[in-house]
Order: C-alpha cells, then sequence, then structure tokens
C-alpha cells in the first residue's frame, strides 16, 4: 500500500468522525511533512465547506395546503364525527330530532286506532266525537283518527290528528284549533310540544323530570 | 417534535385527515430541501416532496410507530428522487447557449435580470455552482452527500433511510467527496 491510500483513507476517517486515536496521530504527522497530501486533504475540506454552505431552502408558500388538497378524500364517517366534535350542541339537537323523528314515524303508522283524550262530558259516537249543545267541556281536547263536531263550548285547544273536525255555527273553542293530516305536521306538532316542554324545563329547572318526559314520547 | 409527529401520527390512523396537516407542516421545508439539492430543481422537488407526503398519508398504516417519522419520510422522499432521476433525459444545462445571445449563456442572463448587490450576486453564483456539481454526482453518491452534509444526519441514520449497511455508505460518501472534491477544485 503506498502512502496515498492509506493516508487517503486516514482523512475519511477523520472528516466521519470515526478514527482510531493511532491512526489520527498516523495522519497527523504524515501531513506535516508531505504537501501533496496536505493539498489533497484542504480541497476535500473545502469540497465539504462549499456544500455546506448552500443556504437552507424552504418549502414554497402553500405546500401544505396543496399537499391537503392532493389527498384522497376521507370517509364520510370520519368527517361527521369530526364535525360532531366541534358543533356538540348542533350534534345534541340534531341527534334529538333524528331520534324523534325516527319513534314518531313509527307512532304515526302504529297509530290508526281511534283514540280521544278524557273529559266526562264529551259524546263518542261511532268515530265521531261531539261536544253536546249547551255543555262546557274544559281542557284540549285530542282526537285521533276521527271526527269531531263541536256543538257546544270547549275551553281549550282542540287538535284533530288524521280525521275531520266539523263546526257547529253555535260551537265555540276558545283555545287553537289544529287539523293534523301529513306525517309531517304530525312531527311538527310534536317538535313544538317538546320546544314548549325544554322552554318549560329551563323555567322550571326540572331539568331531569322534564326531559325524560320529552324523551318518553 | 418525533413525540408530537406520533401523536398526530395516531390520529391520522383514527381517521383524522387534518391532524396529517401538522406533520406535513413540521417536516415540509426538510424534505423539500432534500428534493431540491437530489433534483436541482425547484419545479421538480415541489413535485417529489408532495409526493412523498402523499406516499406516506397512503402508507401510514404501515409506518412503524417504534420508528422515527423523519426516517421514513426521508426514505420515501429520497427513494421518490431517484426513480426519478433514472427516468429523466438530460435536462437543459445553464451554461448552455440561447440562440441569438452569441457569447451570453443562460447563466448570464438570469444573473443580469436581477439588480443584486455584487457580493449578493457572487454568493448566488457559487450557490448555483456547487448546486450544480452536486447535481453531477451519481445518483448513489449524490443522496448519501446530501442526506450528510445538507440535512446533516448521522451515518447510522442514512443506512436506516437507505436501507444499506453502514460500510457502504461509508464508502459513498468517501467516494462523493473524492468526487466533489475534483468538481469544485477550482470552483
Ligand atoms: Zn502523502
Amino acid at each position: 500500500m503506498n502512502c496515498q491510500d492509506t493516508i487517503n483513507q486516514y482523512m475519511h476517517e477523520f472528516l466521519d468522525e470515526d478514527i482510531l486515536p493511532e491512526h489520527e496521530k498516523e495522519l497527523r504527522e504524515h501531513l506535516l511533512h508531505c504537501p501533496a497530501c496536505q493539498n489533497e486533504f484542504r480541497e476535500l475540506k473545502k469540497a465539504i465547506a462549499l456544500v455546506q454552505s448552500t443556504s437552507h431552502i424552504q418549502a414554497p408558500d402553500g405546500f401544505s395546503s396543496d399537499v391537503m388538497a392532493k389527498l384522497p378524500k376521507e370517509k364520510k364517517k370520519v368527517e361527521l364525527k369530526r364535525w360532531f366534535r366541534h358543533h356538540p350542541l348542533l350534534t345534541a339537537a340534531s341527534l334529538f330530532i333524528v331520534l324523534m323523528m325516527g319513534s314518531l314515524i313509527s307512532t304515526w303508522n302504529q297509530d290508526e286506532q281511534f283514540s280521544v283524550s278524557k273529559q266526562p262530558n264529551l259524546v263518542v259516537q261511532n268515530g265521531t266525537v261531539i261536544i253536546p249543545r249547551g255543555q262546557v267541556v274544559t281542557g284540549d281536547v285530542v282526537v285521533r283518527n276521527g271526527t269531531v263536531k263541536v256543538e257546544g263550548e270547549l275551553q281549550g285547544n282542540l287538535t284533530v290528528i288524521n280525521g275531520e273536525n266539523y263546526m257547529a255555527s253555535a260551537g265555540n273553542v276558545t283555545g287553537e284549533i289544529q287539523e293534523i293530516n301529513e306525517v309531517f305536521e304530525w312531527i311538527w306538532y310534536h317538535i313544538k310540544n317538546a320546544m314548549n316542554n325544554l322552554i318549560g324545563v329551563i323555567g322550571n329547572n326540572e331539568k331531569e323530570q322534564s326531559l325524560l318526559e320529552v324523551a318518553a314520547f | 417534535m418525533e413525540t408530537i409527529v406520533k401523536k398526530r401520527i395516531k390520529e391520522v390512523l383514527k381517521g383524522d385527515q387534518n391532524a396529517f396537516g401538522e406533520v406535513v407542516e413540521l417536516y415540509k421545508d426538510k424534505v423539500f430541501q432534500l428534493c431540491y439539492r437530489m433534483l436541482g430543481n425547484r419545479h421538480e422537488a415541489e413535485d417529489i416532496a408532495q409526493e412523498a407526503f402523499l406516499r406516506a398519508y397512503m402508507n401510514i398504516h404501515s409506518f412503524n410507530l417504534n420508528l422515527k417519522f423523519s426516517t421514513w419520510i426521508y426514505r420515501i422522499a429520497t427513494n421518490l428522487c431517484i426513480d426519478r432521476i433514472r427516468k429523466k433525459k438530460p435536462d437543459y444545462f445553464l451554461d448552455a447557449e440561447v440562440p441569438g445571445t452569441e457569447g451570453l449563456n443562460m447563466y448570464s442572463q438570469v444573473a443580469s435580470d436581477t439588480a443584486l448587490p455584487e457580493d449578493e450576486l457572487e454568493s448566488l453564483e457559487l450557490q448555483d455552482a456547487v448546486q450544480k456539481e452536486i447535481s453531477k454526482l451519481p445518483e448513489k453518491y449524490r443522496s448519501v452527500i446530501v442526506l450528510k452534509y445538507i440535512e446533516e444526519l448521522p451515518l447510522k441514520e442514512i443506512s436506516e433511510i437507505l436501507n444499506l449497511p453502514l460500510g457502504t455508505v461509508k464508502t459513498r460518501i468517501h467516494r462523493g467527496r473524492e468526487a466533489l472534491k475534483n468538481q469544485l477544485r477550482y470552483v
């Protein structure tokens, strides 16, 4: 092995900062009296310094957003989850409405039987509910799948679900009259009730009990 | 940094794409720089650096959380750069003659368009000259030189990135240094 090969190897070991002490000693001693190797070593260090002198460059503006735009669309489920996480109140509200709608639609479908709220002086004949002439019925009347004839007086609201309401001229209802004949009206009716209950909750501070009632219907 | 990154990656694994944005933000400069020094062209570097992050995202399930993310993303980027270099036909060179401007090369044209103070200009010219010499290195030497002297990574990590034995990395760095020494002798 001539001087160049061994010494050159030591130079690289030195530059890798991975050199045995005896090799380093030999390299230093050799460099003291070999101008050719001195020059070689200087040129190696110059090359490294030049490469290291290239300034650090940065990614162009908008790099990250460009990458993000190229990513495949994530699954809807995840998007929804994140949306829920960021909008907890809206999530609670929409979850509530979804659950309610579901249960209401099934109630609507099951509920094909005639029914009426119970007041002592209401007369029921063949699916027709009559508020008799000269009588005063107090409280809200709710009739499902039937007809209502108001001949007397109703002190309260009248709600007719999937039925008809005949108002005799003498008849008188002090509260609101509502006829509900479509599923969506049916749902809306319940949402309004639910809202009233919620407002009641806030007013009465009887949260748990009323919320249970709301959830139960 | 690695701790934050691992946390974000776990979120990405759960399906949160936005968490990946933070990972890109943390490594974009290093990855872009690696690609730029490997390819010597900003446009291509941007292209490949973006591709590297895209691949990382697509293969995030195969990332071993016990490893450093930087090693992994550097490996993806280096491989993409080497592929690109191998496919690439030789591009135009800055010292090619531009028609109608005899005696002027593209280098002096670019330089004369920008009114920079003389020393800054000199430093830019020097940097371009060095970059040109780096670009002339065969890719197996170029990658080790860029990882060692531009990204300033330890040899051990370079051997992990390139999936090569430490001895091979050392040999390549020695040869790369020798080549650069000859190329940069008169710069
Ligand atoms: Zn010598």
